[in-house]
C-alpha cells in the first residue's frame, strides 16, 4: 500500500538573476514518486538535481519564494501545509543533510531525547546511541565537540527515536566510516520491515544498493528512471535510461568512466530531454520535447529510445 | 536556450520598490538638510505682528509667541539634528569598527578588554551615559556630539567583532593563508567585503537613535544651546505654551522628528534585507 | 619530493590525544590512501601535513627540510565542502586566481567552463565549485596534494571526472598524494597503498 505519493510535483523559485532582474526558475518538473509501506526507496542523482527539495516539499519546509504545484499524499490523504506541519517530526521525520541542524548550545543526548514521542526518552536514546556506536560519554557533549561522523549519527538517532512512520534521510552517509554506514543502513532496513517506509536521498549509489528496494534516478530536477535494485549490476545492461547507465559505470568499482559535460543549470535547461546534450544515443527527436515517464520492464523510464 | 520565464520587465518586484522608496527617502532627507541650511533666516526672525498664528497656507506649521515661522524653525531644527546625527553616527561607527576589529584580531587580552567595555556601556542606559559625558564636556554642540559618539558604538562593535571572528575562522581564509596571502591582504580582500554591509547598515540604524537622543538631551537642557534652532529646544520651549491651546508648537515639530527617525529606520531595515543573502530572493 | 611525518602527535587543549607517534613517509608520485575510524583524527593529520594546524609533538619534513610557513604552501589540502572553501562574496574568477593563474589547459582538463567565471559561488553546484578548488590548489609550487573526502559530496560521474583530471596532473608532475575517503572502492581504485591510522598510532 502506498504510504506517500508524489504526483506531478513541480517547484519553481522566483530569483534575482542579476541585481534587479527576477526570473522564475523551475527546479523540479513533473516529478512522480511513490513510497510503499515496508519499502526503502533510494533517490540518487547529482547534487543540484532537486533531491533535497523533494524532501523539503514533502515536509512543507520550502523557502518562502518557492512556488509549488502538484499533489503530495500521505496514506491517501492530500497534504495541506497545516497537515504537513502536524505530521512533521511525528509521522514523517527528516534526517537533514547538514549537521548544522543540531542546536549548538544543547548537549546532544538531550536533543535526541527531545524527539522521543513515546516510551522512556533516556533508554530510547541510549539504545540508539549504542546501536550507532556512539560511546557512553557522547550524550554529554556539545555538537562542536563531535567529529563530523559523530554529528551525523546524532542526527540519525534523532529520527530513530521519534517513532515516525516515514523517515526521509537526506544524505545520511557522507563522512561516515563503512562500519557505521552499515549499521545505520541496517537500522533503516529494520525500520522499513516494521511496516514503515524510508526515502533515502543520496548520491552514494553503492550504499543505497545494499538496502534499498527501488532506486529513483534524478537528473536536473526530475526522475529519469525508477528501477528495482536488482537492475543495478554488471555493466548496467538491465537499466533503462542512458543516464542511469552512465552513473552506474562511473562508479569506482565499475568502469570509473566519466562522461563529459555537467548537469544543466535550472535557468538553462535544454528544451527536450534534459539529458540529451550529454547522451551518447541522443537523436534530433530527443531535442524536441520532454519525454513522458513510461512503464518499462517492471520500472519506469523517461526516454524515447529504450524498449 | 534559456527556459526560465522572464518576468515582465515593466512589473516592479519587491526589490525595485525598495530601491524606489529608498531613493525617495534619501531625496527627502537631502531636501530637509538643504532646506535647513539655505532657508532664509529672516523667516525665523521675531515678528510680533504675526505671533501665535494657527497653521495656515502662509505658515504651514503656524507661528510661535515671537511670531517666528514654525515650519522654517522645524526644518532648520531637523537639518541640524540630521547633521549632528551624521557626525554622531559616523563617529560611533568608526569606534565600533575599530574596537570590533581590535577585539577580533589582537588576541585574548584585547578581546577581554573590549568585551568588558561593551558590557559596561550596554549596562548603563544610553541617555544616562550621554548626559554624563555631555555634562562633563561642558554641554553645547561639542558636548552632545562627543557624548553621542561615545555612547552609541557598543552593539555595532559586538556585531563587527563576531563577523570578523567568523570570517577569520572560515575555511576560505585559512586556505588563503596557505596560498601565501598576508594578513593585510586577507583583511582587505576577505574580511572587509563582509564588514562593509554591516557597517553601512549599522551606521543607518544608529542614525535614528542618535537623532532621538540628541533631541532628548537638548530637550532637558543639557544639549545644544537654547539659541540654536534645534528640535529639542523647540519642543521644550513649546511645553510652556501647550496649556494655552497652541498645540501646533509641539505637534508639527514632534511629528516631523518622528517621521525623519522612522524614515532612517526604514531605509536601514530595507538595506539590511537587501544585503541579507538568506532573504535575497524574497 | 618526499614528505615525511616524524613522531606526530596532536590533541586539542584539555582533550585526550587524537594520535601520537605517527610516522609516515610518502614518495613523489605515490598515491596513498589514509584510513581510520571516525573520530581518529584523519582530518587533523591532513591539516597538520598541509600546515593548517601545528602538531603538538613531532614535525613534518619535505625533502628532509621543515616547511616554510610563509608563502604558497607546497602541501595543498582540498576539503570536503567546497562551498565553505570559497568566499561567498567573491566571483568565481577571483576565487580561481587567488593563489596563481591556472592556464586554459588545466581548466579544460577539469571541465571548468568560461561562463562560470562571472558567477557567484551560490550559483554553482558543489561539483562545479570543487573543480575550482582543485584548480586553485594545483599551483606550480604544489608538490604534494591531500584530498580529504574531496568527492564525497559529489555524484559518481562528477567524481570520476574530477579524479581523472587530478590523476593526470599528479602523474604528469610526479606529485605525491594522500587520499582520505570512507569509500573503499574509490581508495582501491586510486591508491598504490593504504595506511591505516589506527595501526600506526598510539592513543595514550
Amino acid at each position: 500500500m502506498p504510504i506517500l505519493e508524489v504526483e506531478d510535483l513541480s517547484i519553481s523559485f522566483k530569483q534575482y538573476t542579476s541585481k534587479w532582474q527576477q526570473e522564475t526558475l523551475t527546479v523540479i518538473s513533473g516529478l512522480d514518486v511513490v513510497l510503499e509501506e515496508g519499502e526503502i526507496l533510494a533517490v540518487v542523482g547529482a547534487s543540484g538535481s532537486g533531491k533535497s527539495l523533494l524532501a523539503h516539499a514533502i515536509l512543507g519546509i520550502l523557502p518562502g519564494n518557492a512556488i509549488q504545484s502538484g499533489t503530495i499524499k500521505y496514506k491517501g490523504e492530500t497534504l495541506t501545509s497545516a497537515r504537513q506541519e502536524e505530521l512533521r517530526g511525528s509521522e514523517i521525520s527528516l534526517i537533514p543533510q547538514s549537521v548544522n541542524y543540531l542546536d549548538p548550545l544543547m548537549r546532544v543526548g538531550k536533543q535526541v531525547r527531545a524527539s522521543a514521542k513515546s516510551g522512556d526518552p533516556v533508554t530510547l536514546q541510549r539504545d540508539v546511541f549504542e546501536q550507532l556506536h556512539l560511546q557512553e560519554g557522547v550524550e554529554n557533549l556539545y555538537p562542536f565537540q563531535l567529529s563530523g561522523g559523530m554529528a551525523r549519527r546524532t542526527l540519525l538517532s534523532t529520527a530513530m527515536v521519534s517513532g515516525a512512520k516515514v523517515i526521509i534521510a537526506d544524505e545520511p552517509t557522507p563522512g561516515l566510516d563503512p562500519v557505521v554506514i552499515k549499521e545505520a543502513l541496517k537500522n533503516f532496513r529494520a525500520f522499513a520491515d516494521q511496516g514503515c517506509a524510508v526515502m533515502l536521498i543520496t548520491h552514494d549509489i553503492e550504499s543505497a544498493l545494499t538496502i534499498a528496494d527501488k532506486i529513483a534516478v534524478f537528473y536536473a530536477g526530475t526522475t529519469m528512471e525508477i528501477a528495482p535494485v536488482e537492475n543495478f549490476k554488471g555493466k548496467g545492461e538491465a537499466l533503462r535510461h542512458p543516464y542511469s547507465k552512465a552513473l552506474w559505470n562511473a562508479l569506482p568499482q565499475n568502469g570509473f568512466t566519466p562522461i563529459p559535460g555537467s548537469q544543466p543549470q535550472s535557468n538553462a535547461l535544454p528544451p527536450g530531454c534534459l539529458f540529451a546534450p550529454r547522451c551518447p544515443i541522443a537523436t534530433p527527436a530527443c531535442g524536441e520535447a520532454r519525454p513522458e515517464m513510461r512503464e518499462l520492464r517492471d520500472g519506469k523510464v523517461r526516454c524515447i529510445h529504450e524498449d | 536556450m534559456r527556459q526560465a520565464i522572464q518576468t515582465d520587465r515593466l512589473a516592479l518586484n519587491r526589490r525595485h520598490w525598495m530601491i524606489f522608496f529608498t531613493i525617495f527617502a534619501a531625496v527627502f532627507l537631502a531636501l530637509v538638510v538643504i532646506g535647513g541650511t539655505f532657508l532664509n533666516p529672516e523667516r525665523i526672525a521675531t515678528n510680533f505682528q504675526e505671533k501665535n498664528l494657527a497653521p495656515s497656507l502662509h505658515h504651514l506649521f503656524g507661528t510661535d509667541w515671537l511670531g517666528r515661522d514654525m515650519f522654517s524653525r522645524t526644518v532648520m531644527g531637523l537639518s541640524l539634528s540630521i547633521k549632528v546625527g551624521l557626525i554622531g553616527a559616523i563617529g560611533s561607527t568608526f569606534i565600533a569598527v575599530s574596537l570590533g576589529m581590535i577585539a577580533a584580531t589582537m588576541g585574548k587580552a584585547a578581546d577581554r578588554i573590549v568585551s568588558w567595555l561593551i558590557d559596561l556601556f550596554l549596562s548603563v542606559p544610553h541617555l544616562v551615559a550621554l548626559i554624563l559625558i555631555a555634562f562633563t564636556l561642558g554641554g553645547g554642540f561639542k558636548g552632545v556630539v562627543f557624548g553621542l559618539m561615545l555612547t552609541h558604538w557598543p552593539s555595532l562593535a559586538r556585531v563587527i567583532r563576531a563577523e570578523v571572528m567568523q570570517v577569520r575562522s572560515s575555511e576560505y581564509v585559512k586556505i588563503s593563508k596557505r596560498m601565501g596571502k598576508s594578513s593585510v591582504w586577507i583583511a582587505a580582500h576577505h574580511i572587509f567585503p563582509h564588514l562593509l554591509p554591516q557597517m553601512i547598515i549599522g551606521f543607518l540604524l544608529l542614525f535614528p537613535h542618535v537623532i532621538l537622543h540628541e533631541a532628548a538631551v537638548t530637550f532637558i537642557g543639557l544639549g545644544l544651546s537654547p539659541h540654536e534652532p534645534a528640535i529639542g529646544v523647540i519642543l521644550s520651549e513649546s511645553m510652556k505654551y501647550l496649556s494655552s491651546g497652541m498645540w501646533w508648537l509641539a505637534f508639527f515639530p514632534g511629528l516631523s522628528l518622528l517621521l525623519i527617525v522612522r524614515i532612517f529606520d526604514w531605509v536601514g531595515e530595507n538595506i539590511r534585507i537587501l544585503a541579507d543573502p538568506t532573504k535575497a530572493h524574497e | 619530493m618526499k614528505i615525511e611525518a616524524k613522531n606526530l602527535g596532536f590533541r586539542y587543549d584539555g582533550y585526550p590525544w587524537l594520535f601520537r607517534n605517527v610516522d609516515l613517509t610518502i614518495q613523489p608520485g605515490e598515491i596513498v590512501g589514509l584510513k581510520a575510524p571516525s573520530g581518529y583524527g584523519k582530518t587533523s593529520l591532513c591539516k597538520i601535513l598541509a600546515g593548517y594546524e601545528k602538531p603538538v609533538e613531532g614535525e613534518v619534513l619535505l625533502n628532509g627540510e621543515p616547511i616554510n610557513s610563509k608563502g604558497f604552501h607546497p602541501v595543498q589540502l582540498i576539503f570536503q565542502h567546497p562551498e565553505k572553501a570559497v568566499n561567498p562574496r567573491w566571483k568565481m574568477d577571483k576565487v580561481l586566481n587567488e593563489g596563481w593563474r591556472p592556464d586554459q589547459s588545466l581548466l579544460d582538463l577539469l571541465g571548468i567552463e568560461k561562463e562560470w567565471m562571472t558567477r557567484w559561488p551560490n550559483e554553482l553546484s558543489g561539483g562545479e565549485l570543487q573543480r575550482f578548488c582543485v584548480a586553485r590548489a594545483l599551483g606550480p609550487d604544489t608538490k604534494f596534494l591531500i584530498a580529504d573526502e574531496m568527492t564525497t559530496m559529489l555524484d559518481a560521474i562528477t567524481q570520476a571526472q574530477i579524479w581523472h583530471a587530478v590523476l593526470e596532473i599528479v602523474r604528469e608532475r610526479n606529485m605525491g598524494m594522500i587520499v582520505v575517503s570512507h569509500e573503499e572502492k574509490l581508495v582501491q581504485r586510486l591508491c598504490h597503498r593504504v595506511i591505516n591510522l589506527d595501526e600506526i598510532t598510539s592513543r595514550m
